[in-house]
């Protein structure tokens, strides 16, 4: 198959960057989308210019680094998966594929397709935990959670923290990945008991990072690769307003 | 504990919820109103007599009007806000996501066609009716008629016998719809009181409702302007005061 | 000047060392913790649960880790699960069972006192993780529930869906988040260690390149504890992540600390099969799904040629065709034999050319029975992620034709040695989790990696570190502008500029890609004398073609993953050769480790007690000189050792 690649090229975070673009031929139907980054790129290298930056680790949808936005998708056209997740077969042969980083205030760019992500890390930081100290616990089963709010509770942690509901939000809003901390420790007893205390927390930080408003277009979840639900955000929101109602 | 509400996003959120959820109850309750015109129009004077400029129709109007300006005002901040958070570089290659419905990335302006409609429904009905009471008046002119401050059947029946005008609120009507599919079940995301068992009965609700506001309003209008001629307009109580021809 | 090893090995009976040891260590005042700082290298499950309780105990703590956030950290990958001795499940499991159990998966290679460590705080990690927020699987009564692992006859394996990794590494992440926030952890992504800086034979600090900047930048601690995880990518295909690396491990073994065993890797045996010369990873397929799939290859060669051809489908092969060859050979498991046996049961098929895909390297994972048996509802609830994700890569639906699967190297039980308190040969210096030697012998079983990983994190390093920082209380803050700081940082700026001014014709990846072929086809699954000879003199080959034709784009004063790239295969060019050297000494087979010369009649793994049961130290003696072994005999004085049978 043949492509034309579209990538959004830029030095620095203080560059200004523009769209490059790129032929690349016979890549085969079963090649990932991150494998054909890799054949442009020692192309590239093999031209003496330098490669396309872009994050990725894992490679089996996991880690949560990879983050293109392919052709107006987090992490391409394909339904529930990470960039590192989509193969060639998926697109046209032939067919110009757009390639742009996250685009949102809070994510700024560090280099072409990588963005910084931080702001979500200091929005965990400011209480996506539970307070316990190492051996100061009681036994496992010393509190029986009922398994359909373990597997809610699950469902919320699967969240990989890539950055793509805040990506793709039209008001770059981070809701549905503070909501997926919130609520999956919102449901475990463990967890509830500093709840308020998180929620109001994480808001304030998420508020504070330049994030947007939420205003339930549920694009998040579409474009999330672990389909989380925006039930989650009613709960974040449910959670919160009984914290600042008891203030 | 005020100052969430201003301050937080996901109180921001609520505000608008709330005020949204105001204007709802308000909206069915007017179109509700509305629907004693089909039925009997001396019935519809007759409410609207009731609310006429008595003190609780005019507290009702100004807590009304503060429902709309705080709902309005809160649009626009939070606009700004999300614009602020989208990054001054925006995507070259936007999609339509799957699941997603076009109303929820366009309230805004679908909200502004709202408001726009609204102004020229007060200048079509408030402004001739209520306004005219609290002025001292007891009439009003309407399309070269005289008519009664109270008398809503004959300026309604005048009013839509316009063609044009019968366009526009048609459209006003559509663009409510849209804001309305939308705004109904999100009222209830924001507070919190929404889950995947409730989405679907929360959607389903939002657009029965956003229906029956659609098609109660528009039928009212629909009935106007096919029963607007000179005699039935004559009949509720309306007199010609220019030698303007109305009706060809 | 060989190594005067002391695994500071407690005395006692077994069951009783670790408390004994506990009780004889030193401890550092809440005062004096304040004043000490530690730095920990690598944010996985054990670098991330080291740091946040070192943090909680009130140390100053800086951690580093090359990507973007501490999450992301290759333990996040980890997909089954993870072990403990509670007997929930009432199966007779115990402590002991669990320390036999890894003694005898790893095949008598690792030390008694430390596996049975490793068992007993097994239970403390679970509670932990709970009290954390992880959410485990639960049974409908509301209690924790446990599936089945290979090398186990009893149910003891704890887990989060197929993600159990990642929910471990979060609560260790919310850990670190907690103290960090709190101020006693200071938090250093995309950063990447390029030396450790050693001073009057004690660590005292890091050289760190920030990643993004391309700044050098000097870090002193009091101690340096490095949780970097294996170094599978030597094979460059394997299951690791792409930036998983051995470099921060191969700077300790430069700089005079010893790395044992490193011919010791696990190849995993359910894979997705190598297809064209692009790929960049392999992937790995739970190995829960040999609960309920059978792997096979067709008995008749003709069959295998149509499949091949595309003139035949699996499915059309008739069941008495079929050659379910784990079945046929180890009646007692079957399908769940340890992951070293099961991967080279599949690479003797393939040898003998009954290969079911064009490359002739692949054999089926079939579920059609368990279709047939539970019903493809069943079978969704229990793998349709994998399912899909299997669909999702091969475009092959696995409802309804077998999966495709071979082994690929997945793990690394070789690593920088350390004694009984986690400190290598350098005092000041620890290596934890996948990073050390570790305690998994010659083969890890399956849900042991994460339980190690926290185990050192949390349960061992925090306490015995002090024994070494209770020496340090009246130590001034360390300075980074000492000579010891200079030269290192010179080093790596020497270093990072000889690959620049190389100028040559290939990329990195290419040069990666002709190693991992070597190291696959000479020091893999099956290694001989001749194979691993041969290795040896390819990679001195490669590496001067490297230091000749390196072709390398950008400058170091900028975000450059080419740089990374080069820095970490220099790294492993010398690893590679390493790794080689070891199985070429190790003339026995074990575990992981097989030495083609040393098989039984059945063609099972050949251990030779009598001379190789110890762990091989190699000790740095110059790039292109050979290494100096020095050994550390593993005594058993609780567990005989017996040839490992997995058929009755």
């Amino acid at each position: 198959m043949n492509f034309t690649l579209k990538i959004w090229r830029q030095k620095d975070a203080k560059s200004q960057g523009a769209f490059e673009t790129y032929k690349v031929e016979n890549i085969s139907a079963d090649t990932s989308f991150l494998e054909m980054m890799d054949i442009l790129n020692n192309d590239l290298i093999h031209k003496g210019e330098e490669p396309v930056a872009f994050d990725h680790d894992c490679r089996e949808g996991i880690c949560g680094m990879c983050s293109m936005h392919i052709n107006g998708h987090a992490h391409g056209p394909s339904q529930a998966v990470t960039t590192c997740q989509m193969y060639m077969r998926k697109f046209q042969d032939g067919s110009t594929i757009t390639i742009e980083p996250w685009r949102s205030a809070a994510f700024p760019v560090i280099r072409d397709l990588v963005v910084d992500r931080s702001a979500y890390d200091k929005i965990l930081q400011a209480g996506g935990f539970i307070s316990v100290r190492t051996n100061s616990v009681p036994d496992g089963n010393a509190i029986p959670i009922p398994k359909a709010d373990a597997d809610e509770s699950m469902d919320a942690a699967a969240c990989v923290g890539c950055g793509a509901c805040a990506a793709t939000c039209k008001n770059g809003s981070a809701m549905l990945f503070v909501a997926a901390r919130v609520s999956s420790l919102a449901k475990l007893p463990q967890g509830k008991v500093e709840g308020a205390r998180r929620a109001k927390a994480m808001v304030a930080k998420m508020d504070e990072l330049g994030f947007g408003n939420c205003t339930n277009t549920g694009a998040c979840q579409a474009q999330c690769p672990k389909s989380i639900s925006i039930a989650h955000i009613a709960r974040l929101n449910r959670e919160f307003l009984a914290a600042k109602l008891k203030d | 504990m005020g100052c969430f509400l201003t301050n937080s996003s996901v109180g921001k959120k609520v505000v608008m919820s709330v005020s949204g959820c105001f204007l709802v109850l308000f909206i069915l309750f007017h179109m509700a109103m509305n629907l004693t015109m089909l039925f009997s129009p001396e019935g519809y004077d007759m409410v609207c007599e009731f609310l006429g400029a008595n003190w609780y129709a005019l507290v009702g109007t100004v807590i009304l009007a503060v429902g709309v300006l705080v709902h309005f005002v809160y649009a626009f901040i939070l606009t700004i806000d999300n614009y602020r958070a989208r990054g001054k570089q925006r995507y070259a290659v936007t999609v339509q996501e799957k699941g997603v419905s076009w109303a929820s990335k366009n309230m805004l302006v679908l909200g502004i066609i709202v408001i726009l409609g609204l102004g020229l429904h007060l200048v079509h009905f408030w402004s001739e009716m209520q306004l005219q009471e609290i002025l001292g008046k007891t009439t009003t002119t309407v399309g070269g008629y005289e008519v009664h401050a109270t008398s809503g059947a004959a300026i309604m029946m005048i009013t839509f016998s316009k063609w044009y005008n019968v366009v526009l609120y048609l459209v006003w009507f559509a663009a409510l719809w849209f804001h309305l599919t939308h705004g109904v079940w999100s009222m209830f995301q924001s507070v919190g009181a929404a889950n995947d068992t409730w989405y679907p009965r929360l959607k389903l609700t939002s657009n029965v409702i956003a229906t029956l506001v659609f098609l109660g309003f528009a039928a009212v209008v629909i009935f106007c302007y096919i029963q607007a001629n000179e005699t039935t307009i004559a009949e509720l109580g309306a007199t010609q005061i220019e030698d303007v021809k109305v009706f060809e | 000047m060989a190594y005067k090893l002391d695994a500071k090995t407690p005395a006692g009976e077994l069951a009783q060392k670790w408390s004994n040891h506990k009780a004889a260590i030193k401890v550092v005042s809440p005062a004096n913790k304040r004043k000490l700082d530690i730095i920990v290298v690598g944010t996985g499950l054990g670098g991330a649960s080291a740091a946040a309780s070192l943090g909680e105990l009130g140390y100053n703590v800086k951690i580093f880790c090359i990507s973007d956030s501490p999450r992301r950290a290759h333990s996040i990958a980890a997909q089954g699960g993870i072990n403990a001795a509670k007997n929930y499940q009432n199966d007779n499991d115990s402590v002991y069972r669990l320390f036999y159990d890894t003694i005898k998966g790893g095949d008598y290679r690792a030390r008694e006192a430390n596996v049975y460590r490793l068992a007993e705080v097994s239970n403390l990690i679970i509670d932990q993780c709970v009290a954390q927020g992880v959410p485990f699987a639960r049974e409908y009564g509301g209690l924790l529930a446990n599936r089945s692992f290979g090398g186990a006859q009893v149910s003891r394996t704890f887990y989060a869906r197929g993600q159990t990794g990642q929910q471990l590494l979060l609560g260790a992440y919310a850990a670190l988040n907690k103290e960090i926030a709190a101020g006693s952890v200071k938090s250093y992504p995309r950063h990447e260690m390029l030396d450790v800086v050693i001073e009057n034979g004690e660590a005292c600090g890091i050289i760190a390149r920030n990643l993004v900047t391309g700044e050098i930048e000097r870090h002193g601690a009091h101690a340096v504890v490095i949780a970097t995880g294996g170094y599978g990518n030597v094979f460059f295909l394997s299951t690791n992540a792409m930036a998983s690396n051995g470099s921060a491990a191969f700077q300790c073994y430069r700089k005079g600390a010893g790395f044992a065993n490193p011919c010791f890797t696990q190849i995993h045996p359910t894979c997705i099969p190598v297809h064209g010369t692009q790929q960049s990873k392999l992937t790995l397929m739970s190995e829960s799904l040999r609960n309920d799939g059978r792997i096979w290859v067709p008995k008749k060669m003709e069959d295998v040629e149509a499949i091949r051809k595309g003139t035949k489908l699996p499915s059309d092969i008739a069941e008495e065709d079929r050659d379910y060859y784990l079945e046929r050979r180890y009646p007692a498991f079957g399908n769940l034999v340890p992951r070293d046996v099961a991967s080279r049961a599949a690479k003797e098929r393939c040898d003998a050319g009954y290969g079911v895909n064009e490359t002739g390297l692949a054999v089926f994972l079939d579920f059609k029975t368990a279709i047939e048996r539970l019903g493809k509802e069943t079978i969704k609830q229990r793998y349709g992620n994998l399912f899909d994700m299997y669909e999702e890569i091969t475009d092959v639906n696995p409802y309804e034709q077998p999966m495709q699967i071979f082994p690929a190297v997945h793990y690394t039980m070789g690593g920088i040695w350390v004694d009984y308190n986690l400190m290598t040969t350098i005092p000041g210096l620890y290596a934890i989790g996948e990073a050390n030697f570790s305690d998994h012998g010659a083969n890890r079983l399956g849900a042991s990696a994460l339980m190690q990983g926290l185990a050192d994190g949390y349960f061992v390093l925090p306490y015995t570190i002090g024994d070494y920082l209770a020496k340090k209380i009246q130590a001034p803050k360390v300075k980074t502008d000492t000579k010891a700081f200079d030269e290192a940082e010179a080093g790596v700026r020497a270093r990072i500029e000889r690959l620049f001014a190389i100028k040559g014709n290939q990329s990195v990846d290419d040069i990666h890609k002709r190693l991992g072929l070597i190291m696959w086809d000479n020091v893999g699954m099956a290694r001989t004398k001749e194979s691993l000879e041969k290795a040896i003199v390819e990679i001195q080959a490669l590496r001067k073609e490297f230091y000749s034709d390196l072709k390398l784009v950008g400058n170091n004063e900028s975000f450059n993953v080419e740089l990374e790239k080069a820095l970490r295969l220099e790294d492993f060019l010398e690893l590679g050769e390493l790794m080689a050297r070891d199985a070429l000494n190790r003339e026995e087979s074990c575990g992981g480790h097989f030495r083609s010369e040393h098989q039984t009649e059945d063609g099972e793994a050949l251990r030779h007690d009598d001379k190789f049961a110890y762990a091989a130290v190699w000790e740095y003696k110059g790039i292109d000189n050979v290494p100096e072994m020095t050994i550390e005999p593993l005594e058993y004085e609780f567990v005989h050792r017996a040839q490992r049978n997995y058929k009755d």
